[in-house]
């Protein structure tokens, strides 16, 4: 079933809850079951100093999203957008095979608050 | 740390009496019943009085009662063996959208196999459309399968209206009691139904025995070939202890059906009120009276249930998800589906099923932790409470991999 690392990451959940200032926004649905994820990341100077989220799903959603923010806080913008489920999956010692969409999912979420933040800062741009 | 155990509509444990009755027949007396020597002839012997305690516990003949290795294979039998043997009279069946796999299953290989199926519907509280089932009905429709109680919602089927409109029309009705026996007065042959499937481990006997209960007059196919037993009907070394454990665990929950669902259903209510009384927004599944005693079906709004199921387990209660997200499919609840139920609200639902041995502190100590658990996980959850209940599908643009 899951790994010790995910029920760890799972019972003492990190990072969770609104980011306040975040000013990049994404979220995602699950397909199939309906799960979703909101992630919030702060980026100042191309680095994502700050990540939180907020999960309706499953202990492996949960899980992935734990992980994910642990691992981009102080990370460059680019080398964030450049995680794949694959490096997710062996952060947290993988996930059951039916689960490891999870990891996809959060790694699109993670594309989409990074696409948000880029989009405000075209209209920025656009504005001066 | 405490262990609750919450979860028998899964299984149950084994009761110490039963364990005793079995004892023997793996030791001392452990001939092969088909065996004409001593050994075979006291095997024999505790497989006849294990068949006439099944036979009393739901009202049939000793000669009607097939022993099979559980209520799936008593499921796939009864529905591939009656379907073949009546083949030359139709090729319709009629079954609901709610029952166990094992029936869904092989009424899908029948399907390929050229006969016709009806899923029925089921209303907002899991009863089977009555009217849809009037209205199906054809010359060619030869089998109605409905199970009697549902595994997830408890929902007890109006079985003797189903059985009554079989009965006029001429057509053989099956039924899967696997959850109902212990759980409610079953007679068969006053109630009219032609065939039944039961299983020993969910009333407190042995796993990996059951029985199917088909009517002396009705034509079915065998489906395990290969020896005479069973009158020819089930081959396979039989399973003597086990069936001598089946024929006390029914012997016991017949006998005991009175007190057990009486203390089981105030213990059940008692806990649905108290978990809606400490947490807002919880939702009962099924009919809240015509339910099994022992069943609790609650939908957690905002909150998914295998993250609800995860943390009670580790504060030592073992519960199930109504969702079968947990165990290998994602998708949801087939039964909850065709409830109706709202995806989001599918996706919280928790089954917790008391035993025998559950007491009104197991619950107070569970409803504690719930309130708790819940509150951690409404926290972490961007569902809003005006969503609650709004969820029909998810962003089919999410599957992209990378």
């Amino acid at each position: 079933m899951y790994s010790q690392k995910v029920i760890n990451l799972f019972q003492h959940p990190e990072n969770v809850g609104v980011l306040r200032g975040a000013n990049g926004v994404g979220m995602v649905v699950d397909p199939v079951c309906g799960d979703t994820t909101k992630l919030y990341i702060l980026i100042e100077n191309d680095v994502i100093v700050d990540a939180k989220f907020k999960v309706f799903g499953c202990v492996a959603s949960i899980a992935v999203a734990v992980a994910l923010t642990n691992m981009i806080k102080g990370m460059s913008v680019k080398d964030a957008y450049n995680i794949s489920d694959i490096n997710i999956l062996s952060d947290i010692d993988g996930l059951p095979t039916e689960k490891q969409h999870c990891a996809v999912l959060i790694c699109e979420c993670l594309d989409r608050a990074i696409q948000d933040y880029n989009k405000k800062m075209e209209k920025a741009n656009d504005k001066n | 740390m405490n262990r609750i155990y919450l979860d028998n509509a899964a299984t149950t444990p084994m009761s110490s009496e039963v364990l005793n009755e079995m004892m023997p027949y793996f030791t001392s007396a452990y001939g092969n019943s088909s065996s004409l020597h001593g050994f075979g002839r006291e095997a024999r012997a505790a497989l006849d009085v294990a068949r006439d305690r099944i036979a009393k516990g739901i009202g049939c003949d000793a000669d009607e009662i097939y022993f099979t290795s559980g209520a799936t294979e008593s499921n796939n039998w009864a529905i591939y063996g009656i379907a073949y043997a009546n083949r030359n009279k139709g090729s319709h069946i009629i079954t609901s959208k709610i029952e166990h796999p094992s029936i869904l299953k092989i009424c899908q290989k029948l399907e390929n196999e050229g006969f016709r199926v009806t899923y029925l519907d089921v209303d907002r509280q899991g009863f089977v459309r009555i009217d849809q089932l009037l209205h199906y009905i054809d010359a060619d429709t030869i089998l109605i399968s409905i199970m009697a109680a549902n595994n997830e919602v408890g929902t007890i089927q109006n079985l003797q209206a189903i059985a009554n409109i079989a009965k006029e029309k001429g057509i053989i009705f099956h039924t899967d009691a696997t959850q109902a026996i212990g759980a409610i007065n079953l007679n068969v042959h006053e109630m009219g139904i032609d065939s039944l499937s039961m299983s020993a481990h969910k009333i407190n006997g042995p796993k990996g025995i059951g029985a199917l209960y088909v009517r002396k007059n009705v034509p079915i196919v065998p489906f395990v070939l290969g020896g005479e037993q069973e009158s020819n009907m089930r081959a396979g070394t039989v399973n003597v202890p086990g069936i001598v454990g089946f024929g006390k665990a029914v012997e016991i929950a017949t006998r005991d059906i009175i007190t057990n669902s009486k203390k089981m259903r105030q213990l059940r209510d008692y806990f649905i009120n108290e978990v809606q009384k400490n947490i807002d927004m919880v939702y009962l599944n099924g009919h809240p009276i015509q339910r099994l005693p022992n069943n609790v079906s609650l939908s957690f709004a905002m909150v998914e249930g295998e993250s609800i199921l995860m943390l009670l387990d580790s504060v030592g209660i073992a519960v199930s998800t109504g969702s079968a997200c947990s165990s290998g499919a994602l998708e949801h609840s087939h039964v909850l589906r065709a409830m109706q139920l709202p995806l989001d609200l599918a996706q919280g639902t928790v089954r917790f099923s008391l035993g025998k041995s559950t007491t009104k502190a197991d619950l107070d100590y569970t409803v504690a932790e719930l309130v708790k658990i819940v509150a951690k996980l409404r926290q972490m959850s961007p569902i809003s409470r005006a969503q609650v209940g709004k969820m029909t599908g998810g962003d089919p643009k999410c599957t992209v991999k990378k």
